[in-house]
């Protein structure tokens, strides 16, 4: 026959757990134990309340620009709920709830939004990289990475982030085709929140989906709720499994909404309608999650309320405790300090320049 | 290279492959990828018989995506090995350029302090093969504009053969440039040659009255110059930079305080580049010592030309060196 159908092994699926009503398939629901429901629940929360509370923070003056991640909570923490501490995980710049769960702390955040070399430091025993800005460059971390863990005959995976727009770079394509070719333990996590700045999905790619461009590289890719925080949960934990197993890697585009502005440099009224907006806001992760676990008996009132103050509480302390260090931190020659793990002596000379620059200027000398 | 007992001959290419077989039995945490690495053997014949001795695991064929390579390379880095990351040539680099600037020369200030990147990346470069505009770049230069990385360009057998290994050791990436017309030079190597350093240049020609300043497969004609220069009386000293990041300022105004002229001979585009450098750091810290000002001989600012004459006139030439010593040296 001249013309026939070519079957590709993979097909796209769609799945959704818990609906933006709170209406559970009891077929789909994942076996999660209560304390790890409350712990997921605790995390969006906290994930929620710090967005917000950077957000006041950034608008007094008291943080710089900053992409706030509201709405995007339930995406991000099921799963990065999947990853251990061997593992690796590697950010874009939207992953702030997922960067508080593997552990980096608020003062660091805060400071990092102020300009703090020091909000740049990772603990060492850490396998976070830092947050990428290039746009989809991480992409390919992550696929070295996952080769790496490969050739050492570990079971490590890695767990990578970006969003809609990353998806039409080079290093998108680049990065799940080698990690496709070598069968990389990689989970590639795509945030699809429907605007790039003020580019919308319909402009940015004519796919219908995103998940589907994994057919492409011979990898299963997935579309879920990224409103849904079991259905992200249960896919992220399909695709871990894979991976650790040696079976290679994974796209999982989640399918959410950028409630708030790209960063907080940019007024999103002037390009898309406050409908849309509403519209999204009634598939809230968070509330959808409330209901859930009130049904199972595991949130009262009371308990909402408990958790909610630990959660405001613990961001009031962290926020006092930046503004505290930002007083001390911030030495100007530090600049130099991480370039070369030796400094070469033609950088030694800018230092020793910016060092009587300084000691010329003590009266200028800010810190913070 | 001179023909002690213990020397053998062999050429540039055998010593690159020697340095990579070396450092791939030397240490378990080291491979290379790149396009065409495997079975081909490389586009320059540089890892034919790694493969079979090595599998595909160490000696990687990867798809022909640079950006992906490079990338998964930091990503291989940052995981505990030792990639040796082969790009075919420095014109297809540029399509990796943000993993080199914005990635691998950043992440150790992004992770403040915590990820350096332990890469090497090697590639060849150069005219002088008529591949002409799109295939002949002399980028070198330009990569040395980026903090955070080091640039070295082997000129020697010996740098050839001893420079990756250091490199490989170096806990920041470091790029490697191989002249692509270099590949086929043949000459006597130590059978004990072994690790160099990577920081300092070399006077490969002593002499008093002029200082070349070069590097890469420019050296040979400069030697070439000096020679036929001797014969007229005029002592050139030839410099080979080794490493265009950091550069040895000390070796190369020590020999200007000696012989009081400066000529940089550079295979990379005159504006902005390496040699425009090298003559402001000889102003800002050799001035007093000069009699006549530093001179420049690039490669012509115009795409490299396809024909041979063409190609040939676009790029720095003995005749040029000598006829410019000459008036250098009898105006100075």
């Amino acid at each position: 026959m001249p013309r026939s159908r070519i079957d590709i092994p993979e097909t796209i699926h769609y799945l959704s757990i818990l609906d933006e009503h709170g209406v559970l398939d009891t077929e789909l629901e994942p076996q999660i134990d209560d304390k790890t429901l409350i712990a997921l629940y605790s995390a969006m929360l906290l994930g929620r309340r710090f967005d917000e509370r950077m957000l006041d923070l950034q608008r007094q003056g008291r943080i710089g620009t900053f992409p706030p991640i509201k709405g995007q909570e339930a995406a991000q923490i099921g799963s990065i709920f999947q990853l251990k501490s061997t593992d690796w995980f590697v950010p874009a710049f939207r992953e702030t709830a997922a960067e508080i769960w593997r552990g980096r702390s608020l003062e660091s955040i805060l400071l990092y939004y102020n300009g703090f070399n020091e909000g740049t430091i990772i603990p060492a025993d850490q396998r976070d990289l830092p947050m990428a800005v290039p746009v989809g460059s991480q992409i390919l971390h992550a696929t070295g990475l996952g080769y790496a863990a490969r050739y050492r005959g570990t079971d490590e995976i890695v767990m990578t982030y970006f969003g809609d727009g990353a998806t039409s770079e080079g290093d998108f394509h680049e990065g799940l085709n080698c990690a496709a070719v070598y069968q990389a333990p990689v989970i590639f996590i795509c945030q699809n929140n429907q605007w790039a700045i003020s580019i919308p999905l319909k402009q940015q790619t004519h796919s219908a989906t995103i998940a589907q461009k994994a057919l492409a590289y011979g990898m299963p890719g997935i579309q879920v709720d990224g409103n849904d925080v079991l259905a992200v949960y249960t896919a992220a934990q399909e695709a871990a499994e894979r991976a650790r197993n040696g079976d290679g890697p994974t796209l999982i585009e989640c399918v959410t909404y950028r409630v708030m502005m790209h960063t907080t440099a940019d007024d999103p009224s002037r390009y898309r309608d406050d409908e849309e907006v509403e519209r999204w806001r009634q598939k809230d992760p968070l509330t959808r999650f409330a209901v859930y676990l009130q049904n199972k008996g595991l949130l009262d009132q009371s308990r909402e309320q408990e958790i909610e103050t630990e959660v405001l509480a613990k961001i009031q302390t962290a926020v006092d405790s930046a503004e505290k260090q930002m007083k001390t931190l911030g030495e100007p020659l530090d600049m130099f300090n991480h370039l070369y793990a030796k400094m070469p002596p033609s950088l030694q000379c800018q230092k020793e320049e910016v060092r009587q620059y300084l000691a010329n200027n003590t009266g200028e000398v800010h810190h913070g | 290279m001179s023909g002690a007992q213990s020397a053998r001959k062999t050429s540039y290419r055998e010593a690159v492959k020697e340095a990579i077989r070396e450092a791939l039995q030397k240490d378990e945490r080291v491979f290379l990828m790149g396009e065409d690495v495997g079975h081909y053997g490389g586009c320059y014949a540089v890892s034919k018989g790694l493969l079979a001795e090595f599998g595909p695991e160490r000696i990687r064929d990867t798809p022909l995506s640079e950006g992906g390579f490079v990338g998964a390379g930091i990503g291989a880095a940052l995981g505990g090995l030792r990639p040796i990351v082969e790009v075919m040539t420095v014109n297809f680099s540029l399509l990796a350029l943000d993993q080199i600037l914005n990635n691998a020369a950043t992440l150790l200030h992004m992770s403040g302090g915590q990820f350096n990147v332990p890469l090497v990346i090697r590639m060849a470069t150069g005219a002088g093969k008529q591949l002409a505009a799109q295939h002949a770049h002399s980028l070198e230069g330009w990569y040395a504009h980026i903090p955070g990385i080091r640039v070295l360009s082997p000129a020697t057998l010996e740098d050839a053969r001893g420079m990756l290994w250091t490199a490989l050791q170096d806990p920041d990436p470091v790029l490697i440039f191989e002249n692509n017309t270099l590949y086929n030079m043949e000459g006597n190597l130590s059978e004990t040659a072994g690790p160099v350093d990577i920081d300092t240049a070399r006077i490969r020609r002593s002499g008093s009255d002029i200082t070349l300043i070069t590097y890469s497969a420019s050296l040979y004609k400069c030697l070439d110059a000096a020679t036929a220069l001797a014969g007229e009386g005029i002592e050139v000293e030839v410099i080979d930079l080794r490493s265009l990041r950091p550069l040895d300022d000390a070796t190369y105004l020590e020999s200007i305080s000696r012989t009081n002229r400066a000529l940089i001979v550079d295979e990379g585009w005159r504006s902005g580049g390496i040699s425009a450098e090298i003559s402001a750091r000889i102003m800002e810290q050799g001035f007093y010592d000069l009699d006549t000002p530093v001179e420049r001989i690039c490669t012509a600012e115009v795409p490299i030309p396809y024909a041979r004459h063409m190609e040939e006139a676009a790029l720095p030439r003995i005749d040029t060196i000598i006829d410019t010593v000459k008036r250098m040296v009898r105006h100075g």
